[in-house]
């Protein structure tokens, strides 16, 4: 986090000219034997493993606090009556060793790829969870996008457009993107476009009747395309817009809000004077001036906002019946499964740590000073 | 003083929002020629370099005349404008830290406008901008091409600066306070430089600045702004030595040691004039 810190604050107050920087990094980096970004790109995935290990640990720990017993959730009540059942579901699930033994255990298959048995679906967690997750990762991979198109776009509008009559209104639109909330949002979105107009189709991610493409990637748009058939992909598609649209309303306004203000900043610097007393044309400006610096502020927010979109798939899910690893979690938090509500966190946790490398690693491609510290 | 007038500007008036911050202002700027316009701050120094240009701060009116050749800067479409930014007139900026895009190399600032303006391919544009490079002294020209603003320092940033200004071989510079951020020892080097191109490309500067040291240094001409108005202009040595004008002479008895001005006496700063070869620069790393 410290590092997103300093970068946007670079990017908001370009540093004084206070004495004199280090020289070259040409020098060093014929020292270093490596591109200055290849050894940044080294560091942050080095400090993405430790994270990891330390989201397993967090994990383990916060599943094993909850209260409740994991037994009395899966066992009927004729079965808890019975001290030799109880004792050897215990065992069978290695609930009867220490806490610490447990970990171990769970770290070891962890690394040989064994996320242990969902006491539910009775299957491997990394099979229920390879299933889940690519809808899931679909969906939200869909209204990232959809929401970093139209909220920069939007935003730069706004910006370039101030006080005047489209601003107002991407104001008032971001505002409602941001305050209403995204349950509410999807009972209403099904409601009028599938039940009231038609217009869209109903719940869950591909008309059943056209079966499904065979899963090549999991995401089903994608998976449709390869197999070369047009009618799952236009189903598919279908089925995505609403709930991806309403998933991303809330993010399209945070960065529409976001990216106005990095850009009004940027257009007050120096250099883009600079750039319009060297005659440059427009369009030069806004977008090698102006969107290069104001892309810092903006993809911070995005990798944050990635993080509430995915906690929104849960509610989102649950309305349209998407067949995501939202639902999976809430069905295992709610029957105390906590192997998969383990595999559930560790695949959020690692999600999130893939989102904050990106954004590390975007800083240093867009930050000549970033790759050099 | 005999020298082709190139920018002449004649009742220039501006106003923000309802106030006018320059009511009337007559300059003339000759090629071959530093004219400096000195003032207190706020007394439109730097509005009127911004004028020029047309690049007045949003809801700015400006009315008057300002005469490139025959053409009035103040009333040319926006394109034909882009055209003349960069091109027939260019800019220095008071702060390279901030004037350079932190995040664009030095070689790709140098030759964008270059492109645009003149023309020119790819490889033409970096011979050229490397040639400038070491035009304004900077070492080792043809690594400094790809490097980024923050690793150089601050004079050789502001020589940067300049070499994008002089980039497309316009007619008029305008430097804002060129020296002022810069640490006192790099100063006089910046100034012998912009003193050096201009006599040796024929340049007509604006040198905009509030230090009269600087003024004494490089100016031929001195104009002396006040609350929008043009209080006194003149040669230098006049102007300094002799001023006509009670604020002018304010001005120079504010000076901390009113050493550049015992009347009588010349000024003796770091006089570049004589100086129009110049070849180290003075106390400057790369």
């Amino acid at each position: 986090m410290s590092e997103m810190d300093d970068a946007t604050g670079a990017a908001a107050s370009p540093p004084r000219p206070s004495g004199d920087p280090p020289p070259a990094t040409a020098r060093s980096r014929r020292r270093g034997g490596t591109h200055p970004l290849a050894r940044f790109l080294i560091r942050r995935i080095l400090t993405a493993v430790l994270l990891a290990w330390g989201i397993t640990l967090v994990t383990f720990v916060l599943t094993n606090l909850v209260p409740g017993d994991p037994v009395a959730a899966n066992l009927g009540q004729r079965a808890l009556g019975d001290p030799a059942i109880v004792a050897q579901w215990r065992a069978e699930h290695g609930l009867d060793k220490p806490l610490w033994q447990q970990y171990g255990l769970y770290l070891q298959g962890l690394v040989q790829g064994d996320l242990g048995t969902s006491q539910q679906s009775h299957r491997p967690v990394s099979e229920d969870l390879a299933e889940f997750v690519p809808a899931t990762l679909e969906l939200a991979g869909a209204a990232i996008v959809v929401s970093l198109i139209l909220g920069v776009a939007f935003g730069v509008v706004a910006a370039l457009r101030r006080d005047r009559f489209a601003d107002h209104a991407l104001r008032v639109l971001s505002l409602i993107g941001i305050s209403v909330p995204t349950f509410w949002l999807a009972l209403v979105a099904f409601y009028v476009f599938f039940y009231r107009l038609q217009i869209t189709p109903g719940s869950g991610r591909v008309d059943p009747a056209l079966g499904g493409a065979p899963p090549v990637t999991g995401l089903q748009t994608i998976d449709a395309l390869l197999a070369g058939r047009w009618d799952i992909f236009v189903s598919a598609a279908g089925h995505l817009v609403t709930p991806a649209l309403v998933l991303a309303l809330y993010t399209i306004g945070l960065l529409t809000r976001f990216t106005r203000s990095a850009v009004l900043e940027v257009l007050g610097q120096d250099y883009v004077r600079a750039a319009r007393a060297k005659g440059l044309p427009g369009r030069v400006i806004l977008f090698r001036y102006v969107l290069r610096s104001a892309l810092v502020p903006i993809i911070t927010v995005a990798g944050l906002a990635f993080g509430s979109l995915l906690s929104g798939t849960v509610l989102v899910e649950a309305i349209f019946a998407w067949p995501g690893i939202g639902q999976y979690a809430y069905k295992s938090a709610t029957t105390l499964d906590l192997p998969a509500v383990m595999g559930v966190g560790l695949v959020v946790g690692v999600v999130y740590l893939v989102i904050n490398l990106i954004v590390d690693v975007l800083y240093g491609v867009i930050d000549p000073r970033v790759r050099s510290q | 003083m005999t020298s082709r007038s190139v920018l002449d500007i004649s009742g220039l008036k501006v106003s923000i929002g309802g106030r006018e911050v320059l009511r009337g202002v007559d300059l003339s700027l000759a090629e071959g020629r530093v004219h400096g316009l000195a003032g207190e701050s706020g007394s439109g120094k730097t509005m009127t370099g911004l004028a020029v240009l047309g690049l007045l701060p949003h809801g700015a009116r400006a009315t008057g005349r300002i005469a490139l050749g025959d053409r009035d800067l103040l009333t040319l479409p926006p394109r034909e404008l882009n055209r003349v930014r960069g091109g027939e007139v260019a800019m220095v900026f008071q702060d390279p830290a901030t004037s350079l895009h932190p995040m664009l190399t030095v070689g790709r600032q140098l030759t964008e406008h270059m492109r645009h303006h003149l023309g020119v391919d790819k490889a033409e544009a970096r011979a050229r901008a490397v040639e400038l490079l070491g035009k304004v002294r900077i070492p080792g020209a043809d690594e400094a091409f790809g490097r980024f603003p923050h690793q150089f320092s601050g004079g050789m940033r502001q020589r940067v600066a300049i070499a994008i200004a002089l980039a497309c071989s316009p007619k008029v510079l305008i430097a804002d306070e060129p020296t002022t951020a810069l640490d006192v020892t790099v100063q006089a080097g910046v100034l012998r430089l912009l003193r050096g191109l201009c006599d040796e490309l024929g340049l007509a500067v604006l040198l905009v600045t509030h230090d009269l040291g600087v003024m004494s240094a490089i100016a031929d001409e001195v104009s002396v702004m006040r609350e929008g108005l043009v209080v006194e202009t003149g040669p230098r040595g006049q102007v300094l030595r002799e001023p006509a004008h009670p604020y002018t002479r304010s001005l120079l008895d504010a000076l901390p040691d009113s050493s550049p001005e015992p009347p009588g006496s010349a000024p003796e700063p770091p006089d570049a004039r004589t100086d129009s070869s110049p070849d180290s620069p003075t106390g400057e790393t790369a």
